[in-house]
């Protein structure tokens, strides 16, 4: 394990930059260059074709639907589309590419020059730029057979599964990201959410990240405060979740912070993420872009992107999720800090649904943030998987502002929906729920309740009117919590002869 | 004589996973030297106002429709691979990246 220094001592010594290469899968039906299906988790081998293993004299074709995808996930990053762009080959020696070399952009990726606001947990924008976002196609999966540890160092042989080889990608790549401080582990975060949220949002890729669908490379530099140039960096390869990218930063910060000051010079590398110690372990040396030998494609002429094609795409973009928060929370009347929880917990989405199903905005809030949360976070699921819909919610809203329920009776109204007993009506019928509303019944157990506290009905008779509640409770202890309290509170003022 | 060198050759050679003699490497930085070189006379007629091409006809777009097509099943995948197992090829455990 490498030495590290607190976080900390890190950010009091030194200043972070960070960069990013994320990948992102497309959803295309077939892949990048070939006509083979573009599915995730079948057989191995079942979805290639020649094109795909590198057969001699194949011809690769550019699937249309993956560029239109690549120029969308372009413009949503604020990026400027090339008016013409080219493929390249870049050669490495690896089984995971059985041609030796990946078909991508070099020069003149398809996007490039934009930027993303990202938004970090307290509301703060923070502007990264994006330096390109090119074609490209993914590789092979490799599985290492033998040896002691099941990992690369010491295996006996691999297995190759080609499903994935062809599969478009497309490739974000960040300017240096300065001036995030202490708050760069924060900011990696939610750059790659928010990456995430966009691709999602626009309905180019999946967007699953424990499949592989988006992949981050983080970049992690440091120098002393009021230098311009850059430090040494390392890329950390493959954080595969939102928290690895966020602890992953952290521990190279820290990592590098512990080499700069012991004299030592951070060594230009690729780092191991590892989950279970949170920590990376190097890589390879770093090779430098000559060693790619990237030449152009021949085999591929370039793409050419008109303005008119460019602007159609456009205009079937849908509404950046960052606007789409802005105009919800107006919508939902939510503060800064209400809505903020709401993103947070994940319950956009649920509560839109709710609120377009007939609830009011106030009430899908109480709900999801509330009680259907309280109960996912027991059951330890998401809350939109605890199979609660917006009609739920909806009819217990509409139950209690009838007076058939209350808010106690509507837990446990809640409660018999997610056993299984049914909508919240029937819930309430099955299990005799609904609130006494019979006065007569009512009068009987305030009766009661005012007799076993004759001093407090003295005090309420005196003026004092707070101290109804006293008898209220009393009231709904004998009722079992299915009395309406303000009925009650109203009928005991009127028997005691008071003004409430 | 162009600037291809003996170490140039093993530098490809490593990249390349070949494994080339001492002999070998002094033959094919030569052989390398003369084909640079030929390609090299390219530049003679095209100069700096000359696009670099990649292809010889001047085409852009020609784009497949996102539509499944040809496949094949994984027998066929496999059956000209040297070595293959539980439906996937087989190969040395090469150590590289990940």
């Amino acid at each position: 394990m490498d030495a590290t220094l607190s976080f900390d001592e890190a950010l009091e010594k030194y200043d972070p930059v960070l960069g990013f290469e994320v990948h992102v899968e497309l959803n295309t039906k077939t892949k990048m260059f070939s006509s083979a299906p573009n599915v995730f988790g079948d057989e191995p081998n079942t979805n290639v074709n020649e094109v795909d293993l590198g057969m001699p004299g194949v011809l690769p074709t550019v699937n249309k639907k993956a560029v239109e995808s690549s120029i969308k996930i372009g413009l949503a990053l604020n990026c400027k589309i090339a008016e013409s762009c080219t493929f390249a080959r870049k050669h490495y020696f690896y089984p995971d590419t059985p041609k030796n070399f990946q078909t991508s952009q070099y020069e003149d990726p398809i996007a490039y020059d934009g930027y993303l606001d990202v938004e970090l947990s307290d509301g703060t924008i923070f502007r990264v730029e994006i330096e390109r976002a090119h074609m490209e196609e993914d590789a092979g999966k490799l599985t290492h057979m033998g040896g002691a540890t099941g990992r690369i160092q010491g295996a006996d042989f691999s297995l190759v599964d080609y499903n994935r080889a062809g599969v478009p990608l497309v490739e974000i790549v960040t300017k240096p990201i300065e001036g995030a401080g202490a708050r760069a582990p924060e900011l990696a975060k939610a750059y790659v959410a928010a990456v995430r949220e966009i691709v999602k949002n626009l309905g180019v890729s999946d967007a699953r990240m424990e499949r592989g669908n988006v992949r981050c490379d983080a970049n992690v530099s440091l120098r002393p405060y009021g230098r311009e140039t850059f430090g040494t960096r390392s890329e950390t390869k493959n954080v595969n979740s939102l928290r690895a990218v966020e602890h992953a930063v952290n521990y190279e910060i820290r990592r590098h912070a512990a080499v700069l000051d012991s004299g030592a010079a951070i060594v230009q590398e690729t780092r191991h993420w590892h989950e279970d110690t949170r920590s990376t372990t190097s890589g390879r040396p770093k090779s430098d872009a000559d060693d790619y030998r990237y030449f152009p494609e021949p085999d591929l002429v370039p793409v050419v992107a008109t303005p008119e094609w460019v602007e159609s795409l456009r205009a079937e973009l849908p509404e950046p999720p960052a606007e789409r928060r802005k105009r919800l929370q107006k919508d939902w009347g939510y503060s800064d800090l209400e809505f903020r929880d709401v993103v947070n917990a994940g319950l956009m989405d649920e509560i839109g649904d709710t609120v377009a199903a007939g609830a009011s905005a106030a009430a899908a809030r109480k709900w999801w943030m509330g009680e259907i949360a309280r109960r996912a976070k027991l059951a330890d699921v998401d809350p939109a998987a605890l199979g609660v819909t917006p009609a739920v919610v909806v009819e217990l809203e509409s139950l209690i502002a009838s007076g058939k329920i209350n808010d106690k009776l509507a837990r446990e109204v809640l409660d018999g929906v997610l056993a299984g007993e049914g909508t919240p009506t029937e819930v309430v019928d099955k299990r005799g729920l609904a609130v006494v509303s019979d006065d007569g019944a009512l009068q009987a157990a305030i009766d009661q309740a005012l007799a076993t506290q004759p001093g407090v009905a003295e005090k309420i008779r005196g003026g004092k009117i707070q101290a109804v509640g006293a008898i209220v409770g009393g009231v709904m202890k004998v009722t079992k919590g299915q009395a309406d309290a303000g009925r009650v509170r109203e009928l005991i003022l009127k028997t005691l002869g008071v003004d409430g | 004589m162009a600037a291809i060198n003996r170490d140039d050759v093993a530098h490809l050679a490593q990249l390349a996973h070949i494994e080339m003699t001492d002999d070998e490497l002094d033959r094919m930085a030569g052989e390398l030297a003369v084909i640079v070189d030929s390609v090299k006379s390219i530049s003679e007629v095209a100069g700096n106002d000359v696009p670099a091409t990649s292809h010889p006809i001047p085409l852009s777009n020609v784009l497949r429709e996102d539509v499944v097509g040809h496949v094949l099943t994984a027998d066929q995948a496999l059956s000209g691979a040297p070595d293959a197992q539980n439906g996937r090829f087989r190969v040395p455990a090469i150590l590289e990246e990940d």
